[in-house]
């Protein structure tokens, strides 16, 4: 009965961690639907994203779960305008440019980080970080459990932009043929740059999730970017409810690895995953094309 | 054999092998040396990502394997230095050989070469970590043991050599590769895979051939870093920094050209120097990632203006001297 009690609880964390890593994978599954392009920065934001909620909490006193309707647009804003202004003419429209620039802005913003911050792991201290709820004989992070609804809930909510408003009609649009859509009038620049702001965004509310039970250091971002760049690999680059599932997935086969074959090997669980789905089946499980 | 086109590597190599006899400090043998290392580290890179475009983000997968296999043939097996290294530089070409071979038969290429080198260093990396018989987390100590018969030289400039004659090979070779039918076919494919299958180049065998010379020559990088430093950890070996100055350093010297690495690697060093000293001085102490935050400025700024890097740069400068005179 224990084992299972611990099988159950390593299940349910591995969910809970999972719908975190979805929300991570959003923002890059979603600038690559677009743009076919991985974006290398994306964990450097979400550092960034986090060390914002620190400072949020330390210095003005944000609780995360208030600072989120304040960093959410700011990041949205940022992703604008470095797409806009540094990586759109950066890169003169060449693909294996966007990917050297993000790499630069990755390298950039993780170093001047460590510069301000230096490597010290820190935390922040909120009321509720220990708080659980019993449910039967397994014991759920309130925390954990709060970012396991709210990712389902910003998942929905992107959906809900890209199917039923102009801007998710563009953005749909442009992913599939963006001369196409440049002719119908759309402002190709200005949606490419909108796609890397809604990316930023999610990053963000991923970063107010998080800290109320992660530790945050300049480095932390390439942690999850290598399991974000699984889970958008698993799920299909450019899909939606793959980058949801394979999120949970991948969250539950790190728990369980990690669980029957300690941290470190369950890891390597997950990059050999990435590159078992890099080489056999590239389009990963909902994919269109490679 | 028409030498004609070599004559700049050799007069560039004599001057690179003359510095030490004017420059006598410790300081700026130790930088020449680790310059040396990156450039042959970038020359590798240079080879499969500016020859023949495929962008790998993760070298340290060769530079680890090098440095890794030089230090545990000489504590594990005993081996001798000199047998070890090309030991070592033939399993870097094996890695390479077995990556180029996976990734490229799954035709992975742009944004997913990228992904799957990078997550083949993290693996190597974390087993590096892991496991007992490389040491583990506390890495490997090669035992100090002057002697040029352990390739440990008391006197700074013998290893300066060493390093720089590697590159000179290195510079050699490139220059014949770029000029041989197989840089050509190589070229071909880094501009349009479809149009030279088309024209019946053999498009895999002739990555395939790229990332496993490659490999060795990365690996090398690795051997002489074991050889310098004597210590060795999956961080140090394996880790993202040698990555990025493995791909840094011929962008920013001029990405597909035979000295586009060894400009590229000592301007980024020279910076990175100048950089740290300077931030040191203003601010009374060391600011860790300060250079590193240079470097990336640097490659966002040679993607946008120098696609060409530095000796494209020179080479406009020079052309528009030449078109100002009467």
């Amino acid at each position: 009965m224990l084992k299972l009690d611990i099988f159950l609880s390593a299940l349910a964390n591995g969910l809970m961690t999972g719908a975190v890593y979805a929300l991570i994978s959003l923002g890059l599954t979603l600038v690559y639907g677009v743009l076919h392009i991985i974006n290398f920065a994306h964990g450097a934001t979400l550092t960034a994203a986090m060390f914002a909620v620190l400072i949020a909490h330390t210095v003005f006193g944000l609780d995360p779960y208030i600072a989120v309707f304040i960093l959410t647009p700011l990041f949205f804003a940022l992703g604008y305008g470095v797409q806009r202004l540094v990586i759109n003419p950066a890169s003169h429209g060449n693909d294996s440019n966007i990917l050297l620039v993000t790499l630069g802005l990755s390298i950039i913003i993780e170093n001047a980080l460590l510069a301000g911050f230096r490597s010290d792991t820190r935390s922040i201290d909120v009321p509720y970080g220990f708080s659980v709820i019993e449910i039967g004989n397994l014991f759920l992070s309130v925390p954990k459990l709060v970012a396991f609804v709210a990712s389902f809930v910003v998942a929905l909510l992107l959906w809900l932009l890209l199917a039923r408003t102009d801007t998710g009609k563009a953005i749909r649009a442009v992913s599939k043929e963006k001369t196409g859509a440049a002719l119908s009038g759309i402002n190709v620049d200005h949606i490419y740059a909108v796609t890397f702001g809604l990316g930023a965004a999610c990053l963000a509310i991923a970063a107010c999730l998080l800290m109320p039970t992660f530790l945050v250091n300049p480095r932390v971002g390439n942690a999850f970017v290598l399991v974000a760049f699984t889970i958008v690999v698993l799920g299909g680059m450019g899909s939606i409810a793959g980058a949801l599932i394979g999120g949970l997935i991948i969250g539950v086969v790190e728990s369980l690895s990690g669980l029957y074959f300690g941290e470190s090997l369950g890891q390597i669980g997950i990059f050999l995953i990435f590159i078992l789905v890099l080489l056999f089946r590239p389009t990963g499980l909902f994919g269109a094309r490679a | 054999m028409n030498r004609a086109p070599y004559m700049p590597i050799a007069l560039v190599v004599l001057g690179l092998a003359l510095l030490p006899l004017g420059l006598t400090s410790n300081t700026v043998l130790n930088f020449l040396s680790f310059a040396m290392i990156i450039t042959l580290a970038a020359q590798g890179w240079n080879i499969l990502g500016g020859y023949g475009g495929q962008f790998s983000f993760g070298h340290a997968v060769f530079f680890g394997t090098g440095a890794y296999a030089m230090a545990l043939l000489q504590v594990r097996f005993g081996i001798n230095p000199w047998l070890a290294l090309p030991l070592a530089m033939a399993l870097g070409a094996a890695v390479g050989f077995a990556i180029g071979h996976l990734s490229f038969r799954a035709r992975l290429r742009g944004s997913y070469f990228a992904l799957v080198t990078l997550a083949f260093a993290e693996v190597f990396r974390i087993s590096a970590n892991a496991w007992g018989f490389t040491g583990g987390a506390a890495g490997v100590l090669v035992p100090l043991r002057i002697g040029p018969e352990h390739m440990q030289f008391a006197d700074k400039r013998l290893s300066y050599w060493m390093a720089l004659s590697f590159v000179a090979a290195t510079l050699v070779l490139t220059l014949a590769m770029s000029r041989s039918r197989f840089g050509a076919q190589l070229v071909a494919v880094r501009e349009n895979e479809e149009a030279a299958r088309a024209l019946g180049v053999d498009a895999l065998a002739v990555k395939l051939k790229a990332i496993t010379l490659s490999g060795a020559i990365t690996a090398s990088a690795g051997c002489l870093y074991t050889q310098k430093f004597l210590y060795l950890d999956a961080n140090l070996a394996y880790g993202p920094w040698i990555s990025v100055e493995a791909l840094l350093a011929p962008i920013i010297g001029g990405v597909g050209t035979v000295f586009g690495p060894l400009v590229g690697a000592v301007v980024l060093l020279g910076l990175g120097e100048v950089t740290k000293t300077a931030f040191a001085n203003l601010t009374g102490g060391a600011i860790p990632g300060v250079d590193l935050v240079v470097f990336g400025v640097l490659l966002i700024l040679c993607v946008a203006y120098a696609p060409r890097g530095v000796l494209g740069l020179a080479q406009g400068w020079l052309g528009r001297l030449k078109g100002a005179r009467p």
